[in-house]
């Protein structure tokens, strides 16, 4: 048994020793149960335990704590020791309550007495505990108790340095739990000037809580920039003989450096050009250190060195307004990439990434690439090499993208699992953000797939469609591509996935040769298909109706395998039922209908890769500083996709699964018979957009009784026909899907996509009541506004709707050119014999053939210059219905089907957008701008259209919305 | 500002633990257990810098003892490390080539030294000399009372 110093408790030490000498976990135990016991009963019956004994008590239970066992007495003696006039008790009383209290413990109202009574001792060492004691467990409920106590004691001139230091951090405690504690006025003078104070230890404590302060309320404590610049020249000067002990390591004042240039970085570049010299002096003088021989050879001089040098470093990067400082800070960084401690590689390459973000210092960065990939392939430590992978994408660029990315392919296949799917994400991203040709994209994306299938998430998988989809260049490639693909014996799901899409969509381009003829095309596909999941099976089956579609010669193949009995009694309700209806619509549509069905998918709405958002949820690391460093790297390519368009892409998801493609309805949805009505490509832009938070689901709505209107059954039809309907049909200019009207006995809901010139607009009507209606009659009219402007066309429907039923009625709908108004929808029914007529509007307005445009700030401005002609432009000024939020407002602009384009507008607060109006005869282009005060709580909405009368029409119609 | 310090044995055995951010019990055992396991599985040529969660671990090992911290984003690492080496030194004179049994049976000893230097999480006192003079006066203290407790006993006051 070692010694104990100053021999303070044999008891315990004998204890230590027991338990240690336990040959097994059970002998431990049982030691500890029978010392708990002997405790308990002693806290119990013997009344005249001593301070001493409790001391030594509290603090076997406090090594029983330490050995992972959960202690639940002791807490009253411990408090009990606080008040005793003994240093040690005291001492012990309140290293357990700092280890085993914790915050919000009731225990902290018994205790807070006796820090108060040592808070006001004498002597500084009781005053010192008690301080140490709050800056462990301070909470709200202390910083009430001592809040005015700890400001006096850390700025009087009677208090010694030792107890300022800790009241320094102590009030810094109190004050991360409760803001309100520092008193301002005449205190921030006198905080800010503790680091004036000669105790190099108190200006060491101080300036931690002063950096605190500074991150809440800068500018009021502005003026310890140039207080804090004088300090650090002082330090950065000084001879390590100067500081005495608080020289580390021939390194004066490491502790205290690291933390002004902390401070520091709260600030711009000082304005006063004397502070700003004495700070680049500063930085110059300690990059010039980095280059001297060093003192001694010991680590720990080194790292103390260092420790300055990154902090310097750090600031450098965040005021990001000195080329030669940033150069410099690069080439030294660019020599410890190769440094043989790999703590400096690990930080030099975490710096790097800051670096590569900053316009001065980007090229630099980049000739340490070869270097960088070195690391990548030779480091023997993972998080070395994640730092590695870290730093390659950001140095990436349209000039280095190709090999950069090669080179995280080639490193990939080798690469640690743990770092696997956050590299494929970066590959991904990289490939698509920097792709000049996309056959390039394909191919990177399909090697990643090869390569790392398991780690490619669905994101990635997507993503890669949308792009196919959306590029018609690319298309017959991808095609080739993904067959070549499909061909290796053993290839991953996602392939089979991504392949199986891409072919039923595109299958067609590469038919012609005769190696990828239709039947070798879906033989190659179907021998993957029973090694697949029940999810890929699904999206494989609506590959092979597509291709029924595309290719007529082999259907009876294809109907063949949905036939057989695998499909059409699989166990899984959804492969079953997409082989019967797959099947029926092969057996029973005519080529025209199917060839309606099974149209191409339109294009994906163009919008920031969701994969990026998967990343930066994927890693924590992806901080404020990272944050801002994307942001830099987007202002210096130009790109301007701000953060908050990556909010919504949340909303906006545009994902091509299985189910999207070809959405089948649940199977306990009693209107499953609308597959064929308005189950064609659901990704319309206009149907993806009004996911924006106002899609109800119109089907699960149905009898959800949620009316906006209710009316009674007996009410006369012409007072049926009046309200209720009016409400709704504004919403929906910004919105297409959602319940049109509904009243005690009929729900009218809408669902309706557009395309170009073309839209389809499905009316559900739903009898709510316990009897049919009769002598059901919808019809639509083109009033004057549309005539001749759009045409209609609708489809009959059955003259009654059974009790609770519901029925669809579609709408084929075409605009010839721009017009104004709704058509009407009148809906005559009898209820009870009693005849009603709903007098209604079909939500078909101007804006729904819209075409969201993505164009530059400089194009923008350009065509807005261009569509200078009187008529073509119309302004509205109208005060606010609603509150101005910003979501809600970007909602309702996307809704109306117009591009939202940011950071184009000098005024933030602005919002413009583009887009174009399909008609059979014209494009119309639009430009629209829409300025909210909100002090005046008003809107000024001006619109430019390249058709004289244009601009008007819609700027009657969005102006309603706000 | 440091989250917490941990100590702990190449066997995996908590030494010393010092939580500076408040957690339920339950949270600080699971903690505890993952970064073990996780530092013990390294290699000794690895750098001495984890990512963990959204804070940084630092932890060095000196002879049979592992010192880890957590910090937080945009505190300094190599420092840190040297935060570890200071509270070393402190324990190597103290105890005079301070090893793990030193720890074991004077946990106390080594819990008031951690309070001179760091005080909060935050770097409190980084002279070695202040932070001896200071636990000196502490050892004083009780040898005082130690003597008065031996006076008492013998009934001489």
């Amino acid at each position: 048994m070692p010694a104990v110093r100053g021999d303070g408790m044999r008891g315990l030490a004998v204890f230590i020793s027991d338990i240690r000498n336990c040959k097994s976990k059970e002998a431990e135990v049982k030691r500890i149960n029978k010392e708990l016991a002997n405790i308990r009963s002693k806290f119990k019956g013997d009344k005249t335990l001593d301070g001493y004994q409790k001391k030594k008590y509290v603090c076997k239970l406090l090594f029983i704590f330490l050995l992972g066992h959960d202690i639940d007495f002791g807490h009253m003696e411990a408090v009990n020791l606080l008040s005793s006039n003994k240093y040690t008790e005291k001492q012990i009383g309140y290293l357990f309550i700092s280890v085993l209290v914790n915050t919000n413990s009731d225990l902290i109202k018994l205790i807070v007495q006796s820090i108060k009574n040592d808070l006001g001792s004498r002597n500084p060492v009781h005053v010192n505990l008690a301080l140490q004691c709050i800056a462990n467990i301070g909470s709200k409920e202390m910083a009430d108790a001592f809040g005015s106590d700890i400001p006096k004691l850390l700025v009087s001139g009677e208090t010694m340095d030792v107890v300022k230091q800790s009241a320094a951090l102590c009030l810094l405690r109190l004050f991360r739990t409760t803001q309100e504690i520092i008193p301002g006025g005449e205190w921030t003078s006198r905080i800010i000037h503790l680091l004036n104070d000669q105790h190099m230890g108190v200006v060491t404590a101080a300036c931690s809580l002063i950096e605190a302060l500074v991150k809440k309320n800068p500018d009021e404590y502005k003026g310890c920039v140039s207080l804090a610049v004088s300090r650090l020249s002082r330090i950065v000067t000084a001879s390590y003989t100067d500081l005495q002990d608080y020289t580390y390591y021939f390194v004066p004042a490491p502790w205290l450096s690291v933390k002004l240039l902390r401070l520091l970085q709260h600030y711009p570049p000082p304005d006063d050009p004397g502070v700003r010299g004495r700070l680049n002096e500063c930085l110059d003088t300690i990059l010039n250190k980095a280059q001297e021989p060093p003192k001694s050879k010991k680590v720990q001089h080194s790292n103390a060195k260092n420790a300055v040098l990154f902090e310097a470093i750090s600031i450098i990067i965040h005021s990001d307004s000195e080329p030669n400082l940033l150069v410099r800070a690069c080439n030294q960084l660019g020599q410890f990439l190769s440094h043989r401690e790999t703590n400096l590689r690990y930080l030099a390459l975490e710096t790097m990434c800051l670096l590569a973000t900053s316009e001065f210092s980007h090229e630099a960065v980049k000739k340490h690439q070869e270097t960088v990939i070195n690391a990548l392939k030779t480091e023997r430590d993972v998080s070395v090499r994640q730092r590695a992978v870290d730093l390659l994408y950001a140095m990436c660029d349209r000039s280095n993208a190709e090999e950069i990315v090669q080179e995280m392919l080639n490193y990939l296949e080798t690469a640690d699992y743990s770092i696997r799917e956050e590299m494929v994400l970066k590959v991904a991203i990289l490939a698509e953000k920097y792709a000049q040709d996309y056959t390039w994209y394909v191919d990177v994306i399909l090697n990643l797939i090869r390569i790392a299938g398991d780690y490619v998430s669905e994101e990635v998988w997507y993503r890669v469609i949308q792009i196919v989809v959306n590029r018609e260049d690319v298309q017959g490639y991808a095609a080739k591509t993904v067959f070549e693909a499909l061909q290796a014996p053993a290839c991953h799901e996602n392939m089979v996935k991504v392949g199986g899409y891409i072919l039923g969509e595109f299958g067609n381009l590469i038919a012609g040769d005769t190696r990828s003829a239709p039947a070798v095309q879906f033989q190659l596909l179907h021998s993957k298909y029973h090694l697949c999941s029940a999810a890929t099976r699904a999206l494989l089956l609506t590959t092979y109706i597509k291709f029924i579609n595309l290719f007529p010669e082999i259907k009876s193949q294809i109907q063949d395998v949905l036939k057989s009995n695998s499909n059409l009694r699989s166990s899984d309700a959804e492969l079953q039922q997409r082989a019967s209806e797959y099947l029926h619509l092969s057996v029973t549509t005519t080529t025209d209908v199917l060839a309606t069905v099974l149209e191409e998918m339109p294009p994906f709405t163009e919008k920031e890769s969701s994969i990026l958002a998967v990343l930066k949820k994927k890693s924590g690391r992806m901080s404020a500083q990272e944050a801002q460093r994307e942001a830099r790297v987007q202002a210096r390519e130009g790109n301007a996709a701000p953060a908050t368009e990556k909010a919504q892409n949340a909303q906006l998801k545009t994902k091509p699964s299985s189910n999207a493609a070809f959405p089948i309805p649940q199977l306990n949805n009693s209107t499953s018979a609308d597959l064929l009505g308005l189950s064609t490509p659901p990704a319309t832009q206009n149907s993806i957009q009004s996911n924006t938070g106002v899609l109800v689901d119109v089907l699960g709505d149905l009898y959800g009784g949620g009316g906006t209107n209710t009316h009674n059954g007996t009410t006369t039809p012409a007072s049926l026909s009046m309200s209720g309907a009016t409400d709704n049909i504004k919403k929906f200019v910004c919105k297409n899907n959602g319940v049109l009207y509904e009243n005690d006995i009929i729900q009218i809901g809408i669902k309706s996509e557009f395309r170009q010139n073309l839209g389809r607009i499905g009316v559900f009507y739903g009898n709510k009541t316990s009897m049919p209606l009769q002598a059901f009659n919808p019809t639509v009219s083109v009033g004057p506004g549309q005539q001749g402007k759009v045409t209609v066309q609708v489809k009959p429907v059955e003259p009654s709707i059974d009790a609770g039923a519901q029925v669809q009625q579609l709408v084929n709908c075409e605009c010839i050119e721009d017009f104004n108004g709704l058509p009407d929808l009148t809906v005559g029914f009898t209820y009870g014999n009693v005849p009603q007529r709903l007098a209604l509007h079909l939500p078909l307005s101007c804006n729904k053939f819209f075409e969201p445009t993505d164009m530059n700030g400089e194009s923008f401005f350009a065509r807005w210059k261009n569509l200078s002609g009187p008529l073509q432009e119309a302004q509205k000024i109208f005060k606010a219905t609603g509150p101005m939020e910003t979501a809600s407002i970007k909602t309702k602009l996307l809704g109306f089907g117009m591009q939202l384009l940011e950071g184009i507008d000098p005024n933030p607060e602005n919002f413009v957008c583009a887009a174009i109006i399909h008609t059979r005869t014209q494009q119309i282009g639009c430009l629209l701008r829409l300025e909210p005060n909100r002090q005046a709580e008003m809107y000024r909405l001006t619109i430019r259209a390249s058709k004289e009368s244009t601009a008007q029409i819609l700027a009657d119609l969005l102006a309603e919305q706000f | 500002m440091m989250q917490f310090m941990l100590l702990f044995s190449r066997q995996g055995k908590l030494r010393l633990q010092k939580w500076y951010e408040a957690h339920p019990d339950k949270v600080k055992k699971k903690i505890t257990r993952e970064l073990i396991s996780t530092i013990l599985a390294r290699k000794p040529k690895m750098s001495s810098f984890l990512e963990w969660k959204d804070l940084k671990i630092v932890y060095k090992r000196y002879a049979s003892l592992y010192f880890c911290c957590a910090i937080e984003q945009q505190d300094n690492e190599l420092l840190t490390l040297e935060v570890i080496h200071r509270y070393v030194e402190l324990l190597d004179k103290y105890f005079g080539s301070v090893c793990e049994l030193d720890i074991i049976f004077n946990f106390e000893k080594a819990y008031f030294m951690l309070d001179e230097l760091m005080v909060g999480g935050e770097v409190c006192e980084t002279s070695k000399k202040n932070v001896l003079k200071a636990i000196a006066a502490q050892d004083l203290l009780q040898e005082d009372e130690i003597v008065e407790m031996a006076l008492r006993d013998i009934g001489l006051i």
